[in-house]
């Protein structure tokens, strides 16, 4: 069994930050923040990136619980979509005169 | 084949295969793309990068001290809360520069043990005292001012996080820069004392400002792999240049002398010439020897114990509560 009396200098665990500049706006990304849990984490994240109104709702997510797609595999990850030019409006050739679309 | 030559060929793929891959990372940063953390990278690359963001970030976290001093002997209440809001900022920069190398798989708890240490280096200006008000606006405008021409150019490297780090940064520090300028303009518009003051700090923080923009291209050993990389756009002495060049103008609105008998307009380069910097003094200030290198170092260390039981009471208090719920 572990101590648990013993009181730990460990380094609190890393959160993702991501801010939602207005109402309305998707969050994006901004960087992080070390807090032992949730509540802490977004209130650093408000002291750290929020100084100046830049947002008006902060989401935090600890980072190991963050999946991300691999850039080595990035070409055939992505190809899918890449000889699927139809899904453009730019790929309709539509008569001239017709107004609207 | 015996098993030795096996191994030769072994190593001699395993060489082809890492210079195709430096090849393909110099291509990608030849053509303006942003390397991301989980992007494959030379070593070289990696270690230059954590020290040079680990540099900056103790940078911004040293820099709040010789700052903080006058915190509480702020002239007026506003000066107090301008000065309080801009060291705050400081924290923040070391904070957001900190993440960003943290991506690159160095912990944060060692980077500052490695500046508690003395192992990591911290920009040489903050080892000189604050002796006057007049240090506040110095500080904002010539400090903030060649930290600002640095970190635009910054703003542009190859390095995804470091460069959105700069980004947040430099929409920050005009008001630095601004506070500053506009501490030593009352001052030079005050009683002949106060403008003395101004002059008095300007002599004292000219030389150092100048110098904190690095060594000059000949004795920067680092700089070509950095600039190849794109982690540094340009030399130490052009940023250097153009910030003589854009702050000389600005001394001569506030009627201040700067402490320079060889600063001279050259019609021909459109620039400014200066006199002949001490490095001696740089070096010895980097190494250590400057006059408050010893003060700073202790002022870290005890924050970092002094703040310990802090950290401590909150990762208790978590694991109890993780406990409960369990
Ligand atoms: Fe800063
Ligand atoms: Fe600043």
């Amino acid at each position: 069994m572990t101590d648990t009396s013993k009181p730990e200098n460990k380094e609190w665990p890393l959160w993702e930050v991501f801010l939602q500049p207005k109402s309305g706006a998707h969050h994006a990304h901004v960087g992080s923040v070390h807090a032992p849990d949730a509540e802490i984490a977004l209130q650093n994240a408000r002291d750290v990136y929020t100084r100046r109104q830049e947002g008006t709702c902060i989401w935090v997510v600890p980072a190991e619980a963050i999946t991300s797609s691999q850039p080595d595999d990035e070409n055939s990850f992505f190809d899918p979509a890449d000889d699927k030019i139809y899904r453009h409006p730019n790929f309709y050739t539509l008569p001239s005169e017709v107004k609207g679309l | 084949m015996c098993n030795f030559e096996l191994l030769l060929i072994n190593e001699k793929a395993k060489m082809e295969d890492l210079q195709k891959l430096e090849e393909e990372f110099q291509a990608r940063i030849d053509r303006g793309e942003k390397i991301e953390p989980k992007d494959w990278m030379p070593e070289r690359f990696r270690k230059q990068l954590i020290r040079m963001m680990s540099q900056h970030a103790h940078s911004e976290i040293v820099g709040m001290l010789p700052e903080g001093n006058w915190i509480t002997r702020a002239p007026s209440l506003q000066r107090k809360v301008n000065l309080l809001a801009k060291v705050q900022d400081e924290a923040g920069h070391g904070l957001y520069i900190y993440c960003g190398a943290e991506t690159l798989g160095i912990s944060r708890d060692e980077m500052i043990e490695q500046l508690h240490s003395g192992k990591a280096k911290y920009s040489s200006i903050f080892n000189y005292p604050t002796l006057s008000w007049a240090d506040m606006g110095a500080i904002g405008w010539l400090v903030d001012g060649a930290a600002i021409v640095n970190q635009t150019m910054i703003a542009k490297c190859a390095f995804g996080p470091y460069s959105r780090a700069m980004i947040r940064i430099c929409k920050e520090e005009n008001f630095h820069n601004k506070q500053g300028y506009q501490i030593l303009w009352a001052l030079c518009k005050g009683t002949p004392e106060q403008k003395e003051m101004a002059q008095d700090s300007l002599d004292r923080w000219w030389w150092p400002s100048i110098m904190m923009l690095g060594p000059t291209d000949k004795d920067s050993p680092n700089s070509k792999d950095l600039m190849n990389w794109k982690i540094k756009m340009q030399s130490n002495d052009t940023i250097r240049q153009r910030f003589i060049d854009r702050t000389v103008p600005q001394a001569e609105v506030l009627g201040l002398k700067i402490p320079d008998p060889d600063l001279k307009w050259n019609e021909e380069r459109r620039s400014y010439d200066f006199g002949e910097i001490d490095w001696e003094e740089f070096f010895n200030v980097i190494n250590g020897k400057g006059p408050m290198n010893k003060e700073r170092l202790q002022a870290r260390r005890d924050a970092e114990k002094n703040g310990r039981w802090v950290r401590e009471a909150a990762n208790t208090y978590y694991k109890k509560r993780k406990e409960q719920a369990a």
